[in-house]
Order: C-alpha cells, then sequence, then structure tokens
C-alpha cells in the first residue's frame, strides 16, 4: 500500500516535470507491431484492395465492383461460388448441432464431481486436435474405404453392414461424412472450455442448489448451463470463424477439386482453386482476392454479430 | 448414504460414455499405427488385429525412407515452428509487458488493433502475402514461412501473456526501479522468469498450428528444399496411393512426433486452456 502510494506520488512528480519521452515502451513494442502489421494487417487491406482490380492486357485496372457481380452473377462463376457457400453454411450447422452438443456433454461428465480417471479421458479425447488435418484427412479416408473394408467390417459388428456405402465418394453424403470427421477432430475443444467453465462454478453455488433439492440433470439444466453460456458463445464463434475458414481437410480427403463433382467445395477450396486455377483454368488473384474479400466479411458479420448482441446480452457471473 | 447408492450407477455411465468417445477419438490412431507394422495380406486380411509373427513387416517403412527425403522435410518443419515460436514468444511478451505496464495514449486502441488478429484469420490475406514474397524474392525460402508464423501467432500470444503480466507484483518491479534497474532489465529478468508457466501455454497454443499447417507451405514454399513435413507428407500420400504399407507407414511416421510431443506436454497444454479453473 505504502509503495503504491510513493509510487504514485512519484509518478504524479515525474509528470509535472515533464517526463522525457519514454523510449523503452516503442522498443518493446515496436517488433511486434511491426511483423503483424506487415505480414498481417496491410496483406489483408491489400487483398481487399485487390479485389477492386481486374489484370487488363498486362496492368491493374480498377473496376469497383465488377468481380464481385462476375462472382455473383456470371454463371462460371456464381454457381460454384453459391455451391460453395451452402456447403460451408452445412458444414457450419453440423459441427453446431453435433461438435458443441458432444463437447458439452464430455464435459459435464468429466467435471462430476469424484470421477477419476479425468486426466487420461482428457488426454485421450484430445488427441485428434493435435494431429495434422494430413493426416486426419488420409486416415479417415483409408478407414472409410471400401477396399480396406474396415468400416463395414466394424459394423457388421452391430449388425449394420447393409447400411455401408463409400460416404466420401458419394455426392449426398461426402459433405457430410467430412463435417463428421472434423467434428471427430475438433471435439476437444469446446469439451476443454466447457470443462475450465464448469470447474470454475463455485462449490457454494452448487452447495446451495443441493440445499434446495436441485440435483443431477435438473443441477444442470437450471444451475450450471446458464452459468456456462458465456463459454458456449466463445465457442460458437470460434467454431464460426473455424469453419468458413476451413480448407485443409477437404483438400486433403478430396483434393482441390472437392469431389465428387463439387459436392464438398467450401469457400476455402474456392478460393483455392480461383487463386491458383487448376487443370483447365488459369488462376486469377484478382477473383481470388474477391473471394477472400467475400470471406472476410462474413467472418466480420459473425464476429460483429457475436461481439454486439451475444456477447453484451449474455450476463457474465463474477464470483 | 443415499447419495452414495444413487451415484455408483451415475458414475458407471459416466465411464461407459467417456470410454466409448475415447474409443472413437484413438481407435484411428491406433488402427493406423498398427497396420503400418504389417505386411500387404495383414493389412487387407485382418485390420482389426495387431501384427503377429506372421503379418509383421517393416517393407512399408523402408519404402518411405528410401523415396521421400522425410528426414530433410522434418528439419524443416523443425526450423520454421522453433524460429517462429521463438519470435512470437520474445515479441509478444515485449509488446505484452508495454501493454500491462505502462499507460499512454492509445493504449487500449493498440490492444484492440493487435488482437484483431484472434478472429481474423491471416488465410485471407494470402493474395497479397504471395505478391509481397515474390516483390521480396522470399518466395521458397523458410524465411517466409516463419515471417507469416510469426505475425499469426502474435495476437492470440499478446493477449494471453498480457493478462499474465498484469499479475506480477507491482511492488517488485519498483523495487527493481528503485534499485536503478532499466526497463529493459526489469523485463528480462525479473519478470520473464515470473511468466515462464504462461509462455509455454502459449508455445504450445503456438506450436500445435503451425507443425500442422498445409496452406502456407503448399503457396509460399512449395519447392522441394523448403517442403515441410506435412507437405511432404501430403505429395507422399498422393503419389502412392496405391502402396497401402507405404501409407500406414508415413502416417505413422508422421504422427509419431506429434504424439510424443502431445503427451509429454498435454499437462501444460491443459493446464492453459483450463487456467486458473484446475483446483
Amino acid at each position: 500500500m505504502a509503495t503504491k502510494l510513493m509510487a504514485t506520488k512519484l509518478m504524479a512528480a515525474e509528470t509535472r516535470a515533464k517526463r522525457p519521452i519514454r523510449w523503452h515502451v516503442g522498443v518493446f513494442l515496436a517488433p511486434a507491431v511491426l511483423v503483424y502489421t506487415a505480414f498481417m494487417i496491410l496483406p489483408l487491406f491489400g487483398t481487399l484492395q485487390l479485389s477492386l482490380f481486374r489484370n487488363i492486357e498486362q496492368s491493374q485496372v480498377f473496376v469497383g465492383f465488377s468481380n464481385f457481380r462476375t462472382l455473383f452473377g456470371d454463371p462460371n462463376w456464381s454457381v460454384n461460388f453459391w455451391n460453395a457457400l451452402r456447403n460451408n453454411v452445412w458444414f457450419f450447422i453440423i459441427h453446431m448441432m453435433v461438435q458443441n452438443p458432444i463437447g458439452i456433454l464430455l464435459a459435464a461428465l468429466l467435471s462430476s464431481p469424484r470421477l477419476r480417471f479425468t486426466a487420461f479421458y482428457r488426454t485421450a479425447i484430445f488427441v485428434p486436435t493435435v494431429l495434422s488435418f494430413v493426416i486426419v484427412g488420409f486416415a479417415w479416408k483409408l478407414i472409410l474405404s471400401p477396399i480396406w473394408g474396415v468400416a463395414p467390417h466394424l459394423m457388421d459388428f452391430v449388425g449394420l453392414k447393409s447400411f455401408f456405402t463409400p460416404w466420401l465418394g458419394k455426392e449426398q453424403y461426402a459433405l457430410t461424412a467430412l463435417s463428421l470427421v472434423s467434428v471427430w477432430q475438433f471435439v476437444g475443444i469446446p469439451m476443454m472450455l466447457i470443462y475450465a467453465a464448469l470447474l470454475s462454478i463455485p462449490d457454494e453455488v452448487i452447495e446451495a442448489a443441493e440445499c434446495d433439492g436441485v440435483t443431477g440433470m435438473a443441477q444442470f439444466w437450471k444451475i450450471k448451463l446458464p452459468l456456462i453460456l458465456p463459454s458456449i458463445g466463445i465457442i460458437s464463434i470460434l467454431t464460426f470463424v473455424g469453419n468458413f475458414n476451413a480448407f485443409d481437410l477437404i483438400y486433403t480427403a478430396q483434393g482441390a477439386l472437392a469431389g465428387p463433382n463439387y459436392s464438398t467445395d467450401i469457400l476455402g477450396t474456392f478460393l483455392y482453386r480461383a487463386f491458383f486455377g487448376f487443370q483447365l483454368q488459369v488462376g486469377d488473384p484478382n477473383m481470388g482476392a474477391a473471394i477472400a474479400t467475400i470471406m472476410f466479411l462474413i467472418i466480420l458479420a459473425g464476429v460483429c454479430v457475436y461481439l454486439f448482441l451475444v456477447q453484451t446480452r449474455l450476463r457474465r457471473y463474477q464470483f | 448414504m443415499s447419495t452414495a447408492t444413487r451415484s455408483l450407477p451415475r458414475a458407471l455411465g459416466a465411464h461407459a460414455i467417456l470410454l466409448t468417445y475415447t474409443a472413437i477419438a484413438l481407435f484411428p490412431v491406433i488402427l493406423v499405427v498398427m497396420n503400418s507394422f504389417k505386411s500387404r495380406a495383414g493389412i487387407f486380411g485382418a485390420p482389426l488385429t495387431p501384427p503377429t509373427p506372421k503379418t509383421f513387416d517393416l517393407i512399408g517403412y523402408t519404402t518411405v525412407f528410401g523415396q521421400g527425403d522425410f528426414f530433410h522435410y522434418f528439419q524443416n518443419s523443425l526450423v520454421v515452428t522453433v524460429a517462429s515460436l521463438f519470435f512470437v514468444l520474445l515479441f509478444g511478451a515485449m509488446a505484452a509487458f508495454a501493454l500491462s505496464e505502462y499507460r499512454f495514449r492509445g493504449n487500449t486502441m493498440m490492444g484492440l488493433y493487435l488482437a484483431l488478429g484472434i478472429m481474423i484469420p491471416i488465410r485471407l490475406g494470402t493474395v497479397a502475402i504471395l505478391q509481397l514474397m515474390v516483390a521480396t524474392g522470399l518466395v521458397n525460402t523458410l524465411t517466409a514461412l516463419i515471417l507469416v508464423y510469426t505475425a499469426q501467432g502474435l495476437p492470440l500470444a499478446i493477449f494471453i501473456l498480457s493478462e499474465f503480466m498484469k499479475q506480477v507484483s507491482d511492488d517488485l518491479k519498483n523495487a527493481g526501479r528503485i534499485d536503478g534497474l532499466s526497463e529493459y532489465t526489469i523485463f528480462f529478468r525479473l519478470v520473464l522468469p515470473l511468466v515462464r508457466p504462461s509462455m509455454a501455454t502459449v508455445a504450445v497454443f503456438t506450436m500445435i498450428p503451425i507443425w500442422n499447417d498445409l496452406w502456407f507451405p503448399l503457396i509460399l514454399a512449395p519447392s522441394e528444399q523448403t517442403k515441410t513435413v506435412t507437405l511432404g507428407a501430403q505429395l507422399f500420400l498422393g503419389q502412392f496411393v496405391t502402396n497401402w504399407n507405404a501409407i500406414l507407414a508415413a502416417l505413422s511416421l508422421a504422427i509419431l512426433p506429434v504424439l510424443i510431443l502431445y503427451v509429454i506436454f498435454s499437462r501444460q497444454l491443459i493446464r492453459g486452456i483450463t487456467s486458473g479453473a484446475v483446483k
């Protein structure tokens, strides 16, 4: 206390005596700000800017929103674009409907008092999350492959063999199957965040609930769930940003063409093809930039909805 | 008494669900590693059994080591990850210290500016990043990857580290100032050692996406000299679509280092995610 007071007095005295410029603040900030600005912020704005230009006879010409009109209106582009966007929305819906509820369920089970081996479960369930997409995509491709026959073999155990089809090869199933693989990979993240939130609920709250006869499932729905809503908000926005930025899993499992017949094409793979070209189409940086801009706007919209609508309405409980 | 009788079936149910999910989470990994040690006949004949003396075969591993230059790719990944990690931690800690320690005009704005990158993925700037790298001649160098990954890792590192830096006692720093230490000495000698545990957390968070990234190696450094292990594995898997021994061996080789690191650091990682909550 005394030192704090002294420090404030010292600071006040310093201010009066016209403090010299504190160079060390600049020195501490400069490297991070420089690298971050040069390789993240400027390229981001550069990309937004590039989307307003087009390469005409070897020079960049300002064309306004013409690239976006092409993207939305020209059938060569718009069919693929709307398809990728639709698929991406479905990809996100599956994550929200499957990944987050499973994550919450596992976290609720893990946080139950006096349960043993929780450290083991936590560690094991988080393993897929640390693996690279290349491993995950390929391993599942092998498992679901009808050539190897692991999946039908396993389904035979529970008598469901007749339901097996090569999911990744069928247009109507491929996207859902890949979304579920992605869910399998990332379920550890909501689990961990919700687990942390559940553990931080103070014992007094739980004891008070028990005194009032609220236990078991009722306790979870009425006491714990409202308290972890802010964490559910956070995992939702993390899922949103991650999903609308996804690329690697689809690319490793189905290639840049996101087959069969573009049925697994999402915005990330669409951007990659537009930017670099594939087979007969030549790469077009300006159209790539236009797609990246749309992705940026979608993610920005999601983040804004979260920050201004969700986060301000959720009450935070300070213990 | 009554709670004891009621909680036993509930505990059993919890264990049953958790065990089932653990099996689902680990099954593909175990399956791949197990089958990589088998002969082709063993892989297809009995995929679900562990290798027996009859089906044991290392042909997959010999193919992988004979074909792809995995050792070199591994080295590239290691250089990129370690260097990016070093810069993220150093620059991130310095900026976090400046933001949490000093009051200056624009402090909050600077904090928000640096936090932008947590929500907006760096990938969206790829088109311009590639142009920048072409203009500076950094395409197909590991430097390009290190710079991009440093920028990518900084926002979250600064955000987490400044939370921890705020907890370092002011008295200690002021004592240092009274003893005539410079601000740099205070940072490197007093503050950094105290936040070392949180640095480890940030390190794990930063490391995993860098090691696993496929996008930037594919776009910025696809040459043979600069391939990372993730890109190398991807291309290798593409080439050997029909050689199952080689594929399974390559997958196992890609899984094992990550898995070993994870098992060593999992305590750190989990403590970081649940920081402050685990009682």
